[in-house]
Formats: structure tokens, sequence, C-alpha cells
């Protein structure tokens, strides 16, 4: 199954090497890594996306947590949660599709952040199953690059799923 | 005042009570090995390389219960103390390495002698420091001490540029630290270790199994008081020797791939295991689908992430060894009042028969040299009062098997990693720390060669450090392996002819050396050896098919053991025993 964790660091050098060599030296996948400042710019917030069984899961959140730099971790996919990620993809459409591709923009509530004759580069942000239906229906249009933030993820506040 | 980084450094390490380093000088380390020069209360130890510097500190820290400090060069300095960290790491062993580094300023331009040191040890350290600012230095002394030697101990790395060695600032030795994303967890859960006390209470066949944090928490105490209040009889990991008495009746000797037959048959029986400050490792568990079928898991360690790692766990205690212990012989003693010697007769009697029939034994009336006797004559003579070290082979399942640790401290081995040149490093820096006792390293005669060196080192600073080579001319465990599942193919494994003449090679470094090629010359050459009070190399010419027995084959069931075919037999095949 799918995690989310959020692992809240001292804002050090070499401490994203830490989580990704223990990562990679353990043989756990990521599937995804961002990371930033917190409003306290000595602590910093990774959100990484890994998957695994429960019993392996469990492993990396107590791994993370031995890590001398990390102040603290929290699966959040066991609270109820927000999550979001931005994507940016720039689409070079035919003359024909353009007007859909615009029209595909407004209903995802994307932003059209850069424009030329030849390609649109649009924002978008969400959670993940309204990126990726989004992806696909542009798919058809001609892809040009596409990149992606990583998910972060914030708990709600006072709900604790049972 | 302003003071250098050299003497923050030096003053540091005073006030952190150390009296002992070991180490190695280079280009950016001259400035504090300048001060080292005069230096009168702060002792550095020259090593012949800088693995054996390591290996020096990390055995005087196993056999003191404090880290030990090596302070090398930068570039191939650095890199040589890898093998050493990791060996400590591994083990659990707190240990202060302390790296030069090239200037700040050259750092990623591929300096002369410039290594990534903090890159390359991340994995295989607790935690490291590039220390960037003098301001940071004496702090930053002070932090790698606290993780060195707290929770689950480990080795730690400092590196230090030129620079900061050379920059001037007040020093200021802090009186405490607190880390905030560091606070292991000592206390264990009462609720947990309550009811741990009463699965023991109710359990026909308990079993303890005591690992290194036994010993590294300073539980031995406890874990003897849990055993004979509630009866229950105790098998240690490698790691564990020591940590309860092997002479005690309650005593079941080391489980696992060489373990007893008895220990591992009452594993596979046991309806409840009692996991003190151990990890599970595969030496230990064998199959671990085949694990222990029949025990509930109780599991006491300090490091969360050891719990649930390799077996199931039915009580989780996060804590540490000592406090968890003092807190359930409390809860035993005035809550769980049974009638034990009564309750565990059945299972005594079960484990009797095993030991009976199966004892740990070899052939006492060969005439050639047979290691386990030598092993023997060792614990002998010395009554069980040496600190012995071992390098890692055969050598070192014999020393495990054959002499018997009443006490903690007295085993300094590489568990984890199974380091090859351990042990006479080891032996000599558990030597420094104890110049009155006798340190023995039990080596094999491929692995002393690979720290050799180090008899430089035992000689100039008359340490007299004993080694009982047990040389069969193999690299004789991996020569074993291939006897066994490999048709004899010795590829690679026989050193014969190739092996030097250890008796010389003392002499050439101004060491005694001894040899007996007989068996009735073994007792004459081991009390020589320990009535001179200089290094001396003892050179047993042993029977170099002799095995470890009894092994399980990797991957198998820890009760699926192998055992010598019986003399009388004529056919070579091996028995497994169920
Ligand atoms: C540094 C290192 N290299 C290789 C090994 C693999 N290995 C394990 S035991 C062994 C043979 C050791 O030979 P020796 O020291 O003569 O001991 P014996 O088994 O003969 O007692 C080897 C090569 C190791 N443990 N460590
Ligand atoms: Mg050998």
């Amino acid at each position: 199954m799918r995690h989310t964790i959020s692992v809240l660091v001292e804002n050090k050098f070499g401490v994203l090497s830490r989580i990704s060599g223990l990562f990679s030296g353990r043989g756990y996948n990521i599937e995804s890594l961002s990371v930033g400042e917190t409003i306290d710019p000595k602590v910093s917030v990774m959100t990484i996306v890994t998957s695994g069984d429960d019993w392996i899961v469990e492993q990396i959140t107590k791994q993370l947590n031995k890590l001398i730099d990390v102040i603290k971790v929290v699966d959040m996919t066991e609270l109820d949660h927000v999550e979001r990620e931005m994507v940016m993809i720039k689409v070079s459409p035919r003359q024909e599709d353009k007007a859909e591709v615009l029209r595909l923009a407004e209903i995802f509530r994307g932003r059209i952040v850069d424009s030329s004759s030849k390609a649109y580069t649009i924002e978008v942000t969400g959670e993940e199953k309204k990126i990726a239906a989004f992806v696909e229906l542009l798919r058809p249009m001609g892809i040009k690059e596409f990149v992606r933030t990583g998910k972060i993820a914030i708990a709600r506040e006072g709900i604790k799923k049972s | 005042m302003k003071i250098t980084g050299s003497e923050i450094l030096i003053e540091s390490l005073k006030k952190e009570g150390i009296k002992h380093m070991f180490g190695y000088p280079g280009g950016v380390v001259l400035n504090i090995f300048d001060l080292l020069h005069d230096e009168k209360e702060l002792q550095l130890i020259l090593t012949r390389h800088e693995q054996g510097a390591v290996h020096a500190a990390d055995g005087y820290a196993r056999a003191t219960g404090k880290a030990g400090v090596a302070l090398v060069t930068s570039g191939p300095g650095a890199t040589n103390t890898v093998t050493g960290i990791a060996t400590a790491a591994m083990d659990s062993i707190p240990l202060v390495v302390i790296s030069g580094q090239v200037p700040t300023m050259l750092i990623g331009n591929d300096a002369f002698q410039e290594a990534d040191i903090v890159g390359i040890t991340r994995p295989c350290t607790k935690y490291n420091f590039l220390v960037k600012d003098v301001e940071d230095l004496a702090r930053t002394i002070k932090e790698a001490f606290h993780i060195a030697n707290t929770g689950r101990p480990g080795p730690v790395l400092i590196d230090l540029p030129k620079d900061v060695t050379t920059s001037k600032a007040e020093f200021h030795w802090p009186d405490s630290v607190k880390i905030r994303s560091y606070n292991p967890t000592y206390e264990g859960n009462k609720y947990m270790i309550t009811q741990a006390a009463h699965m023991i209470a109710k359990a026909k066949k308990p079993l303890i199994i005591a690992g290194g944090g036994v010993i590294s928490s300073g539980a031995a105490e406890e874990l003897t008081e849990l055993a004979e209040i509630t009866q229950v009889p105790v098998t240690m990991t490698l790691m564990g020797l020591g940590g309860f008495p092997g002479t005690h009746k309650l005593s079941l000797g080391m489980l696992g791939m060489h373990g007893t037959y008895y220990a591992n048959r009452s594993v596979q029986d046991s309806d409840l295991l009692i996991a003190i400050g151990m990890r599970f490792d595969d030496r230990v568990t064998g199959k671990i689908d085949a694990f222990a079928p029949n025990a509930k898991i109780i599991h006491i360690d300090i490091d969360p992430t050891s719990i649930r790692k390799n077996v199931r766990v039915d009580v989780p205690i996060v804590g540490d060894v000592k406090r968890v212990l003092t807190v359930m012989n409390k809860v035993i003693r005035d809550e769980v009042k049974e009638p034990w010697e009564e309750m565990r007769k059945a299972w005594a009697r079960q484990i009797a028969a095993w030991k009976k029939e199966r004892p740990m034994t070899y052939d006492h009336e060969a005439d050639i040299i047979k290691p386990q006797y030598v092993v023997e004559k060792i614990y002998e003579l010395t009554k069980g009062d040496a600190i012995i070290a071992t390098e890692v082979g055969q050598n070192q399942m014999w020393a495990a098997q054959f002499y018997q640790y009443d006490k903690p401290r007295t085993w300094l081995s590489s568990g984890g990693l199974g380091t090859m040149g351990y042990g006479f490093p080891a032996a000599i820096g558990a030597q420094l720390a104890f110049p009155n006792r006798l340190v023995i390293d039990i080596a094999g005669d491929g692995s002393i060669q690979m720290n050799i060196q180090e008899l430089a080192t035992a000689v100039i600073n008359k340490l007299p450090v004993k080694v009982a080579i047990l040389n069969n001319r193999f690299l004789g465990m991996v020569r074993q392996w291939q006897e066994l599942f490999y048709q004899e193919r010795y590829s690679h494994t026989k050193l014969d002819e190739t092996v030097p003449d250890f008796v010389k090679i003392a002499e050439a470094y101004n060491a005694v050396g001894l040899r007996a090629a007989k068996k009735s010359e073994v007792v004459p050459v081991l009390k020589e050896a320990f009535s001179i009070k200089r290094p001396v190399f003892m050179d047993f010419v042993i029977d170099w098919q002799e095995k470890v027995y009894p092994m399980v084959p990797a991957g198998a069931a820890i009760d699926h053991m192998l055992f010598p075919e019986e003399k009388k037999k004529p056919e070579k095949k091996l028995r497994a025993v169920k």
C-alpha cells in the first residue's frame, strides 16, 4: 500500500542524503519526495511517498525516527489529511486543438503560465487523481514537457481516523 | 582567551575524560599532533595502520564500556578507518573517530588527500559531523560523545578541516547537551513489562536469549537475577557472551549457526522467548519461517527498529535493558509468586536430556593438536579470568564454544560484520585499558595477517598481548564450507607453504614467538607465554581438517544441525539431526 510520510528534519546540510541513503541502503522505494523549509528556517519538512506492506512501512517510520536529524515522523495515511501536487505541462497542440487545450485547462482550473505561437505551459494543482485525469486528456494534444513537484501533505485539524 | 581549534580539541577530549586515543599522523592533522608532543594527560598510541587504530579504540571501548577514540589524517587515513567504523556500527560499539580534512576552502576541489569521508561513512556511523567553524568545535565534540555513548551506542565521526584546527575561538565546554531530535527511550512501558512478567509465569518452556545489549547496558546482574528467580534457562548470541555466566547451571551457551545442540533445540521447542538486547540476526535465527514455531516472543531492546524487523513479536518493550529488567524483576518479586523450581521441572529435565544427548565436545583422544583443546586449555590455565579477543572464522567459533565467559566485557569479537583482522588490534586496545590483565587474541593464520603490523604497536608500548594462532594453513571457515557444500574444491583457501613463520615474525618485531607442533607442547607453550610480560605469538599447528560443529547450513532451520560423523561409520556423509 502507498503511504505519504511527512518528516520534520533539522535544516542541516547532508540531511537529504541521510534520508535518501536510508531508503536506498535498505531497499525501500521512494515514489516522490519534496523538501522545503517550514516557518522555522531551521526546520525543513519532507513529504515522502513510498509503498510497501504494513511491516515495511513500520520499519521505514522507525528507521526515519532513528535518524539523529529527524525531529518528527507522521504517516499521513493514518490521518485525515489533504494532499496536493503541482505540475507544469508544456503542450504544443495543432491549430485545431488549441481551443480544446484552453478549455481543458479551464475545467481543471489550470493556469496558462507561458504561451508562444507553438506552445502553452499550463500549471495545475490538485490531488493525484485530478492530475492524472488532466494528463490523460492532454496526452493526445502533444505533451512536450512535464514537470511535477512531488506530493505535499498536511493533516486536517482535529480529526483522527480510527 | 582565544585558543586554536587544535587546542580546543585536546581540551575537549580531556574534559570528556579521555586518557588514551589511537591514531596515525598526516599533513592536515599536523597541528593537533604537534600539541600531542608535549601532552601529558592525553596519550596517543601510534598504530601501524588506521584500521588498527579504529579496532584498538573499539577493543578499548568493548573492554571498558566507554567510547574509544581514534585520530587520523584526511584522504587515505580517513578511508582506512571505514572497516573499523563499520565493525563498530554493526556491533553497537561507541567510538569517536576524528579525521583531518583539507581546508574548508578546498573541500570539493579534489584537493590533495581529500576524501568525502562524511559521505563515505554516512551509512556506517551513528552520526557524523563536518566542522566548518571553530566556534562550533567544542559543542560538536560534546555532542559526538553524547551520541556515541547513549541510546543504542555506535561510532561517530568528526571531520575536521585543517583551517578549523588553526583558527581561534574562546573555549566553552558545555556542561550538557540537548539534541531535540535525539531522545532515546530508556524506560520501558510498565504495562508491557507487567504483561511480560505474567507471561513468564504462565510459560511452560520459557527461554531467555541474551544479546550484546545486555552488556552495553550493564545489565548482567539484572539478567542473572531474572533467570534465577524465574528459573528460566539462558542462551546467548555471539555478542551476548559474558552477559550471563557461561558456567551457570541455567546457561545453554551460544545459539545459532554454531550454537549448542541444546540451545537450538530449546529455541525450537520453547513456548516463550524472552529476547533481551538482541536483534534476531540471520546467524541466530536460521531459516526465519521455521524459527521458534511454538513460541510467543517478548522483545526488549533500546532500538525500536530492532523490534519486528526480522521476527514477529508479541510483547515489544522499547527501553534500556538494565532499567527494563530492574522493573521486571520487581514486578515479578512483588506480584508474581510462583513455585518456580517446581514449575520448571519438566522443561529443565528436557534440556538436561538434550545436554546429555549431544554435549559440546570434540575428539579428546587425537594425537594431533585439536583447536578446541587449545581453547579449552587457555580457559583452564586462565581460570576464565582473561579478556579474550578473536579474529574471524573457525578460530572465533571455537573461542566462543570452548571458553566459558562468566563476566561481561571479557569477550571482544566482531559479530555483525565478521571482520578478519579485528582481534589483534582490539586486544591491544583492551590491554592498554587493563595493563595488568591477561589479554589474549585467539586468531587464525589468515586473519592475523590482516593486521599483523600492529605487533610493532604492542612491542613499543609494552602491551603484553598474547596471540594464540590456531594455524590450520587454511582460510579454515571458508574451507569448511567448500568441504561440505562445494565438493572439497578448495578454491583459494589453501595458504599452506605461504603461511609465514610466525615465530620468526614475532622475533623480527622484537616480540616473543613460541610454537607447539605436538599436543604435549600446548600446555607448556601456554604457560610460558602467560608468564612472559611481553607480547607473544603462539603458533599452534593444528589439525587442518577440523571443522566447527554443530553447524546449521545457511538457510536451514536452526534445529537442522550437522554433526561430525561418528568414527565407526565408514561413509563420509554428514547426518542432519532434527
Ligand atoms: C576482511 C574479511 N575478508 C574475508 C572474510 C571472509 N572469511 C570469513 S572466515 C575466513 C577465513 C579465515 O581464515 P583464518 O583467519 O585462518 O581462520 P580459520 O577459519 O582458519 O580459523 C574468511 C576469508 C572476512 N570475514 N573478513
Ligand atoms: Mg586458518
